[in-house]
C-alpha cells in the first residue's frame, strides 16, 4: 500500500526529470536527422551549456534565465566552431567514424572545461522555495521552472521546425540531402544551423541539468546514457520520439526505484535501449 | 628508470591485446563495440576474484579471467549485433556503463569503489626489477602466442568471412554464411583477448577497481588500432606501442609548464591525447600500415572498354 501511495510522486518527478532530458535528447535526435551523423560530443556541450550559465550567473551576477540563453550561445558558437575543425573534414569517411571521433572531440572539450574550471563542484545562485503540495504530491518550484523552461525551448523548437522556411529547409535536409539541393538549399549552412541549433539545446540542457545537481566536468557524462536511451527509444532523428522517449525514460528511471537501488537508476537507460531496439527497431513513434 | 621503462612497455603489451581484440571485433568483422572495457574489466575482475578467494593459481585465474570474458562476448551477440552501426555504438557504450555501476555498487563482490587489492601477482616472490621483468617476459609472451592466432584467424577462412559480412552482410549471407554465428564467434575471441589484457592488468598491478572503466582508455585503443591501421595485426600491436609512449610522453609536458595543478596537467594529457585522435583519424585515415588488401581482377565483361563495345 505504502509502495502504491509513492507512485504519483514518482511519477510527477520522472515527467520532471524527463522534460530536462528531453532538451539533450532532442540535440542528438536533431544533428542525427540533419547530418545522419551520433555526435557524442553532445555530453561535453552539456558541460560546456553549465559552466557557460555559471559563468553568467555567478561572475556577471545575471539571474538564471538570462543564464539559460548565454549557455544557448556559447555552447552553439564552439559545437559549430569544433565540429567545423574536427569532424566535418571527415564527413567522407562514413558516419561511424565521425561517430567515434565524436568521442574523442568530447574527451578534447571535457578536458578544456576541466583545465579552465577544474574538478571542483560549482553550484549556481538561485533562490530556494518551499516545496507546492498537492495531496500527496510535492513539488519542488524549481523542479518546476526548469520544467517550464524546458518545454518552453521544445515549443519554440517545434515552431521553428514546423512553421519558418528554416524548419522547412531543415526538414527538408533531413528528408533527402540530394533533392533539397537541388531546391536550392544549401545542406552546408543547413548543417551548420542543426549543429548550433543542436550543441546549443545540449547547453540549455547543461543548465537545467546544473540547477538540479552540482556542476562539474562529468555532468554530461553523467546523464548521456539516459539522454542516448531517450533519442533511441524515440527513434533516432525523430525529435517528437526523442521528447516521448525521454518521458518515459524519465518516468522509467524513477519507477524503477521502486525496486532497484537508486545507483543503478541509469542502467533503466540501457534496459530500454536493449528492450526498444528489440520491439521497436524504429522506435516508439516509428515511422521511416 | 629500468622499471618506468619495463612498466610502459608491459602496459604496451596489455594495449596491444586490448587492441588486437578490437582488431578482430571492428578492423575485421566490422562491429564498432564500444563496450570493449567491459570485457577488459570482467576479464580482470574475474581473474582477480578466482585468485583470492578459491587460491587458485594466477596463470589459472588468467585463464578463467579470458574464458568469462569470451562468455560475455558471446552473451553481447544476443539483442545487440543485429543492430545498425549508430545504434550498436549507444548500445555498446551502455552497456559498459552497466557494467561500471555493477562494479561500483556490487559491493559484496567487487569491493565498490575502493577496488580490491592484494591480487596475487604472477612470480609474487620476485620484487623489483626482477619481477617486472619476468613478468615483461611473460607478457610478451602472451601477446606474441595471441598475436599469431589472431594472424592465423585472419588468414583462415574465417578471416575472410568475417571481412566478407564487414564489407557487405547481405551478400555474405546469400553466399550461405551464417552471418549471426561468425559475429557471436569473433566477439566471444575478441572479449576474450580483452578478458586476457584484463587478467594480465590485474596480476601486474594487483589492484582492481572500477577505475578501470575510465572513458580515456577507450579513446586510447580506438586510436591505438586507427593509428595502426584497422585490419591489419601488425598495426594493431604498434599502434598500441606508439599510443603508450605518447601517452606516457605527455607525463612530461606538466613539468615544461610552471604553475599549474595535477588537475590541470591531467587535463592537458588527455587534450593532447584527444587532438593527436583527431588529427590521426584527418591525415592518416587508414593508418600507419593500411590493412593488406588483396587485389582481385575484375571479371573481363565488367571492364569499362568490353561493357562499351558490346553495346
Amino acid at each position: 500500500m505504502e509502495i502504491l501511495t509513492q507512485i504519483p510522486q514518482l511519477v510527477v518527478n520522472g515527467l520532471m526529470s524527463g522534460a530536462i532530458l528531453a532538451v539533450p535528447a532532442i540535440a542528438f535526435s536533431l544533428i542525427f536527422a540533419v547530418l545522419q551523423i551520433s555526435n557524442f560530443s553532445v555530453a561535453s556541450h552539456v558541460a560546456i551549456g553549465a559552466y557557460a550559465a555559471f559563468v553568467a550567473n555567478t561572475v556577471f551576477g545575471l539571474p538564471a534565465a538570462v543564464a539559460v540563453i548565454a549557455a544557448f550561445a556559447v555552447s552553439g558558437a564552439i559545437g559549430v566552431v569544433s565540429d567545423h575543425i574536427a569532424l566535418r573534414p571527415l564527413r567522407g569517411q562514413g558516419p561511424l567514424t565521425v561517430a567515434i571521433t565524436s568521442l574523442a572531440l568530447n574527451m578534447v572539450l571535457e578536458n578544456i572545461v576541466r583545465f579552465s574550471f577544474g574538478n571542483d563542484v560549482r553550484g549556481l545562485d538561485i533562490p530556494i522555495y518551499r516545496d507546492w503540495i498537492f495531496g500527496t504530491v510535492h513539488i519542488a518550484p524549481q523542479q518546476f521552472f526548469n520544467f517550464l523552461i524546458a518545454a518552453v525551448v521544445t515549443a519554440a523548437l517545434f515552431c521553428l521546425l514546423a512553421f519558418t522556411s528554416i524548419g522547412r529547409a531543415m526538414r527538408a535536409v533531413a528528408d533527402n540531402p540530394k533533392l533539397a539541393d537541388i531546391k536550392g538549399i544549401n545542406p552546408e549552412q543547413i548543417a551548420r544551423l542543426a549543429i548550433f541549433i543542436g550543441m546549443g539545446l545540449a547547453g540549455v540542457g547543461g543548465v537545467l541539468v546544473a540547477l538540479q545537481s552540482g556542476i562539474e566536468p562529468t555532468i554530461g557524462f553523467r546523464v548521456i546514457l539516459s539522454v542516448f536511451a531517450a533519442a533511441v527509444l524515440g527513434g533516432l532523428g525523430n525529435i517528437p520520439g526523442a521528447v516521448a522517449g525521454a518521458l518515459v525514460i524519465g518516468v522509467a528511471e524513477e519507477l524503477s526505484l521502486l525496486a532497484l537501488p537508486d545507483a543503478y537508476r541509469s542502467a533503466v537507460g540501457f534496459v530500454a535501449i536493449i528492450v526498444a531496439l528489440l520491439f521497436f527497431p524504429r522506435g516508439i513513434l516509428g515511422k521511416r | 628508470m629500468l622499471t618506468y621503462i619495463l612498466t610502459i612497455l608491459t602496459f604496451g603489451g596489455i594495449y596491444a591485446l586490448l587492441a588486437l581484440g578490437l582488431n578482430l571485433m571492428w578492423g575485421m568483422a566490422g562491429m564498432a563495440n564500444l563496450g570493449i572495457l567491459g570485457y577488459y574489466a570482467i576479464g580482470g575482475y574475474a581473474s582477480a576474484l578466482v585468485t583470492i578467494h578459491f587460491g587458485l593459481p594466477v596463470v589459472v585465474g588468467m585463464l578463467i579471467g579470458t574464458v568469462v570474458a569470451g562468455a560475455l562476448g558471446a552473451a553481447t551477440c544476443v539483442g545487440i549485433v543485429k543492430l545498425r552501426d549508430d545504434y550498436l555504438a549507444i548500445a555498446t557504450l551502455g552497456f559498459a556503463q552497466v557494467l561500471a555501476l555493477i562494479a561500483q555498487n556490487e559491493i559484496w563482490l567487487t569491493n565498490g569503489t575502493d577496488g580490491i587489492g592484494q591480487i596475487p601477482r604472477l612470480a609474487g616472490s620476485l620484487h623489483g626489477e626482477a619481477f617486472n621483468i619476468v613478468y615483461l617476459a611473460v607478457c610478451v609472451v602472451i601477446l606474441a602466442v595471441t598475436f599469431l592466432g589472431m594472424e592465423v584467424l585472419r588468414r583462415s577462412p574465417f578471416g575472410r568471412v568475417l571481412r566478407a559480412i564487414r564489407e557487405d552482410q547481405m551478400v555474405a549471407a546469400t553466399a550461405g554464411k551464417h552471418v549471426f554465428s561468425f559475429q557471436m564467434k569473433a566477439l566471444a575471441v575478441g572479449g576474450a583477448v580483452m578478458g586476457l589484457a584484463g587478467a594480465v592488468y590485474a596480476h601486474y598491478i594487483g589492484f582492481i577497481s572500477p577505475e578501470i572503466f575510465q572513458p580515456q582508455l577507450l579513446i586510447y585503443v580506438f586510436l591505438a588500432l586507427i593509428l595502426g591501421g584497422k585490419g591489419n595485426n601488425w598495426g594493431a600491436v604498434a599502434g598500441a606501442f606508439f599510443v603508450v609512449f605518447i601517452v606516457e610522453g605527455t607525463r612530461f609536458v606538466g613539468g615544461l609548464i610552471p604553475g599549474l595543478s595535477a588537475v590541470q596537467i591531467g587535463a592537458i594529457r588527455q587534450l593532447i591525447i584527444g587532438v593527436g585522435f583527431i588529427v590521426v583519424v584527418q591525415n592518416w585515415p587508414r593508418g600507419v600500415f593500411p590493412e593488406p588488401l588483396k587485389k582481385y581482377r575484375q571479371p573481363d565483361d565488367l571492364l569499362p572498354e568490353n561493357s562499351g563495345a558490346k553495346e
